[in-house]
């Protein structure tokens, strides 16, 4: 649980931390640390150096619109589940977040670095492709965005290139628009706390019919995955629970994660009981 | 009279605890020191063609580099077993293993550098050449022909076989039999996870060739002997053994260990204080684990419930040796208790001891009792759904009466006191367990999957009348010692070879001799942990140190009080049988005149000034006393649990938890309250979660805790404790141990009160800990049948 030798930079903005990072080819960001810093004391990361962003103001901060919700990459899960804006604008966000690890992690651990680890036992990666986030990424060329469904390439890998930051996150705050729901919901890993499974869901309801389904699973596929068979067999339907486990009973995702905690088997099985679950709860907050 | 002993006292040590003021071997820091790291091997079991230490050695900040091979040289010795049954082969162990690696985590060189990031490093290049071998990890596998050989020299894996109880009455017993139950029950490896890692800190003197070390043990006077005697060579009177506050051991801090001996002889090697501090990762692959048995338990019955016999056979994984006390384990603290609460004639348990490529196993919270339970536990309750009776109706039906009092079983054990009926009355009452079955009903009349568990266990603890241990194979003596230092001004050190790693002594110790001696609880001190300040200990285990521990210290004060009344009798001109000591008031009185009274603080200071002293009377006020129990004590208890089951996942969720403890009397109920609880958390926590779980490779997939799940108080509702007290009429307090029942009755009613709940489903057994994933599939599995 001893480091390896690593150089340490505090960068004093962001402009720095790109440069920084351009020169050293073994440099790895640093902002809650609370997924890099314990896999270099594994030694499974032996970054040269640590370029820490933690000190730039401009990384910071909530901005809530009436269309969007804007995070700041180095935005706490505790400061995201305690914001009384994001739980307006995006209730669903609040919820996920409050569910993340525990009360330590949470007051340390930030919402870009959750996102840029890619983890596939993360909550936030499943709630921004259920969101349709936007992530706003700086690197010597300058910002461009990315699509939350395509920045999670694979387990531990994004679209992230080695200088760029991941500075801010946008996200819908569908809490402002009427007839939307959603609800979030995890497994709890029983030691680490990580999702086993974790499944987003959004109910969008038009003269009381479903216009709009979104389920997303994390956990039992390298990266969150829409159940979207489930999404279009609820498409037009009234949103009862007979219809609802109709829908759910055509989930077709197939689980590839598996340890000696839960089978890829279980996990797909809790999939669909917490899909139905989570739509159920979905579209009774959208109905209000 | 007792002022203190029955009250609720906070703890005194908790302030600096909870303030971060404790001071730990990791907190022991000394100028020119060194730092020690092992290299451990990756692989489960395999031979060790060469070690190449040149890189380590040549790196920058490296003191030096050893091999076992270096140690040997060196002069250190095997790592004894300090608990030898009959017919056991015990395998060679050396502090660092030089022919064959036998478990993940077997230490194989080690690094002494000028900082600990150093010795990472040079650990990391060390190269070792090893040739793997297949490993073997399953406790009765292990011993079927064709399995890997542990160690060459032992046959099967079979370290040794052990059996007790009266095989013909248990033969008379399954004949006489209406009804017969058997399970297959595995009783899962577990990882104790102190929340302190183990740690040793070794300073040697070289002018007077005196060595001192720190260590995180619950027994340093037997690590001192072991040392001395065994391992390092070094004589006692060279050699203190310091163990300052330690961060929980639960059993695993008994042993000793590899870095007990490498740490002091690389910095007796070097001339410099060496530090070793083990890393999260390192506890889970070295610390001692528990539990890990195979068994086939059968249990032969009339209709009407009455027991009439129970036969046990059980494979014991001991891992890749044998830790300091291992055979003790599922022999003299497992078979003996196979009677449970109940009077049953014919008993008979039979077992191996195996070796398999896993971390040795050795005492862990209950440490054999917990497994004994469990499987009387699930048999009484598989055979009260079996013959249709109420799993509290076929429990009282078997109890033993109080008037059988003190009671001999079949399998060793004589129970010193108990009154059953009345401790399941009590927790029937708490838990209005009529109501929880007619609530069960409804609930299930809705398709909620609710179960309710109820179990009575017993316990033997406060080891032990040191002839019994002796001839059950234990190298020393389960006494215990303790010194009360009066000073002149009337304060007081307590000096116990007891050791507190959690259980507060430091409060419930001064408590006893406060009451004793009539003084103010802040005027004593309590003192332990450090070789150089006491007499002989054996430290702190099995319950054992208010019954033991508490019993040297009553009879200490009692030497005290009769110092002090000569004392007083001669500076008051009467007579020494005319005196009274009157605890309540400190002082010590003419009988009938209690103004002709000298206050306890006045005596101890005519006891240093000795200027009028009785003739013949030595001057001081100081007293020791070592006891040795006559028996156990047998604390019981009766718990009843409910939990309801999600029965679309299979998470299981405690909705009550009470328990009712008889630990004979209380010395302090905030402090046994936690202790209960405390047991209870750790034994829910194998019920539910925690499994130590090596592959087919011997590999420790649950290595981390990320992986291994410990209980989060999150998990848990109030647990409602109460309590039953039968005094033990056999040491002064009256006191029973209180730091394990909880832990024993606790995986017995959890698992119950599931199986309980997945009775509609027909689910007979599911082995812990009972995952969702395992429910679920035990539900999905009984759907299909």
């Amino acid at each position: 649980m001893y480091s390896a030798t690593v150089d340490y930079h505090r960068a004093t903005s962001l402009n720095d931390a790109i440069k920084t990072l351009e020169k050293n080819k073994g440099a790895k960001l640093l902002a809650g640390g609370h997924s890099l810093i314990p896999a270099m004391k594994l030694r499974v990361a032996n970054p040269t150096m640590l370029v820490d962003i933690g000190h730039i103001k401009s990384l910071g901060g909530i901005k809530v619109t009436k269309k969007e919700v804007k995070i700041g990459a180095l935005t706490t899960h505790a400061t995201v589940a305690a914001s009384s804006e994001v739980k307006d604008a995006c209730p669903i966000l609040a919820e996920a977040a409050a569910q993340i690890a525990d009360p330590q992690v949470r007051n340390r651990g930030t919402i870009a670095g959750s996102l840029a680890q890619s983890d596939p036992a993360a909550d936030y990666p499943t709630l921004m492709i259920a969101l349709d986030a936007i992530f706003s990424v700086t690197g010597p060329n300058g910002e461009r965005h990315i699509e939350a469904r395509k920045f999670f390439k694979d387990l531990f890998t994004t679209a992230l290139k080695r200088d760029e930051v991941l500075t801010s996150i946008n996200v819908p705050a569908y809490g402002n628009m009427p007839g939307m729901g959603g609800a979030y919901l995890k497994h709890r890993h029983p030691a680490s706390s990580y999702a086993v499974v974790g499944v987003a869901a959004m109910v969008g309801l038009v003269d009381g019919k479903v216009d709009h389904t979104v389920v997303v699973v994390g956990g039992a596929t390298a990266n969150p995955m829409h159940a979207a068979s489930v999404e279009s067999a609820l498409d037009g339907m009234e949103p009862t629970e007979a219809n609802i486990s109709a829908a759910v009973d055509k989930m077709d995702i197939e689980a590839t994660m598996g340890d000696s905690y839960a089978s890829s088997e279980y996990r797909a099985h809790l999939a669909k009981v917490m899909a139905k679950r989570a739509l159920m709860m979905a579209v009774e907050r959208a109905i209000g | 009279m007792s002022k203190y002993v029955g009250a609720s006292i906070k703890r005194r040590e908790d302030p600096r605890f909870i303030q971060g003021q404790g001071k730990y071997v990791a907190n022991v820091q000394m100028p020119n020191m060194a730092y020690l790291a092992i290299k451990r091997s990756p692989y489960a079991h395999a031979t060790i063609k060469s070690i190449n230490t040149k890189k380590a050695a040549a790196l920058p900040g490296v003191i030096a580099v050893f091999t076992g091979q270096d140690l040997i040289d060196g002069g250190v010795g095997k790592l004894p077993c300090g608990w030898v049954v009959p017919d056991c082969k015990v395998p060679t162990r050396w502090p660092l293993t030089v022919d064959k690696v036998r478990h993940v985590g077997d230490g194989v060189a080690c690094v002494v550098a000028e900082d600990r990031y150093i010795t990472e490093d040079a650990v990391n290049l060390i190269d070792v050449s090893y040739d793997s071998l297949p490993a073997t990890v399953d406790a009765r596998k292990t011993t079927e022909s064709g399995a890997p050989l542990v160690h060459e020299d032992i046959p099967n894996n079979i370290s040794y076989p052990w059996a007790l109880g009266n095989k013909e009455a248990m033969e008379k017993g399954f004949a006489e039999a209406e009804h017969v139950v058997e399970l297959e029950l595995i009783n899962q490896r577990l990882i104790p996870t102190a929340m302190e890692p183990r740690a040793a800190v070794a300073q040697w003197n070289a002018p007077t060739e005196e060595m001192t070390l720190w260590t995180t043990s619950q027994n340093p006077h037997i690590i001192r002997l072991l040392l001395s005697a065994f391992t390092l060579g070094i004589p006692e009177n060279k050699l203190r053994i310091i163990s300052p506050d330690v961060g929980g051991g639960f059993g695993s801090k008994i042993f000793h260990y590899p870095e007990e001996i490498i740490v002091p002889w690389v910095a007796r090697k070097i001339n410099r204080p060496v530090k070793w501090v083990a890393t999260r990762s390192e506890s889970s692959m070295t610390d001692s684990q528990g539990r890990d048995h195979v068994t086939i338990a059968r249990m032969a019955l009339k209709k009407d419930g009455t027991i009439t016999g129970i036969h046990v056979k059980t494979w014991a994984n001991m891992g890749g040796y044998l830790s300091t006390i291992a055979p003790l384990i599922p022999t003299a603290i497992y078979i003996t208790l196979l009677s449970g609460l109940y009077k049953v004639e014919g008993i008979y348990g039979e077992m191996w001891g195996t070796l398999t490529n896993t971390v040795p196993v050795d005492a862990y919270r209950g440490a054999g009792r917990p497994e004994a339970a469990y499987l009387l536990e699930r048999l009484v309750d598989v055979a009260a759904r079996d013959l249709g009776m109420d799993p509290l109706d076929i429990r009282r039906k078997n109890l033993i009466p109080k008037e059988a009092f003190p009671y001999q079983t079949p399998v060793a054990f004589m129970y010193d006191s108990g009154d059953y009926h009345r401790l399941f009355d009590k927790a029937v009452e708490m838990a209005d367990y009529k109501k929880m079955r007619e609530e069960q009903e409804k609930a299930r009349k809705d398709g909620r999957v609710v179960g309710i568990g109820i179990v009575g266990c017993i316990e033997a603890s406060g080891p032990a009348p040191s002839a019994v241990a002796g001839s059950l194979g234990f190298a020393l003596g389960p006494w215990e010692s303790g010194v009360l230092r009066v000073h002149p001004s009337g304060k007081v050190s307590l000096l116990t070879g007891s050791h507190a790693h959690g259980q507060g002594h430091e409060t419930t110790f001064a408590q006893v001799v406060a009451d004793e001696l009539g003084i103010n609880i802040d005027d004593v001190e309590v003192v332990h942990g450090d070789t150089a300040l006491l007499p002989f200990g054996m430290g702190t285990y099995g319950s054992r140190s208010a019954a033991v521990g508490g019993s040297a210290i009553v009879y200490a004060a009692r030497k005290i009080r009769a110092k002090a009344i000569k004392i007083a009798a001669h500076q008051l001109e009467a007579a020494e049988e005319d005196m009274v000591y009157d605890q309540a008031a400190g002082k010590i009185h003419v009988k009938g005149s209690p103004d002709k009274a000298k206050a306890f603080g006045e005596v101890a200071f005519a006891a240093y000034t000795a200027h009028n002293l009785p003739s013949g009377l030595e001057p001081g006020l100081e007293e020791s006393a070592f006891y040795d129990p006559a028996n156990f004590t047998f604390p019981n208890s009766a718990h009843i649990a409910q939990v309801e089951i999600d029965p679309e996942t299979g998470q299981v969720e405690i909705q009550r938890y009470v328990a009712v403890d008889d630990v004979g009397k209380v010395i302090n109920p905030l402090v046994v309250d936690g202790q209960v609880v405390g047991g209870i958390v750790q034994g829910v926590g194998q019920a539910l979660w925690e499994h130590g779980i090596y592959d087919e490779n011997g590999q420790l997939v649950t290595g981390t805790l990320m992986d291994y799940a410990i209980p989060k108080a999150s998990d848990f509702p109030m647990i409602e404790t109460s309590r039953v007290e039968t005094p033990s009429p056999h040491n002064p307090l009256g006191v029973k141990g209180a730091g394990e029942m909880g832990t024993i009755a606790a995986t017995a009613v959890v698992s119950n009160a599931v199986l309980d709940a997945l009775a509609p489903f027909g689910v007979r057994h599911i082995d812990m800990p009972l995952t969702p994933e395992k429910v679920w599939r035990a539900i999905q599995a009984a759907k299909r049948n």
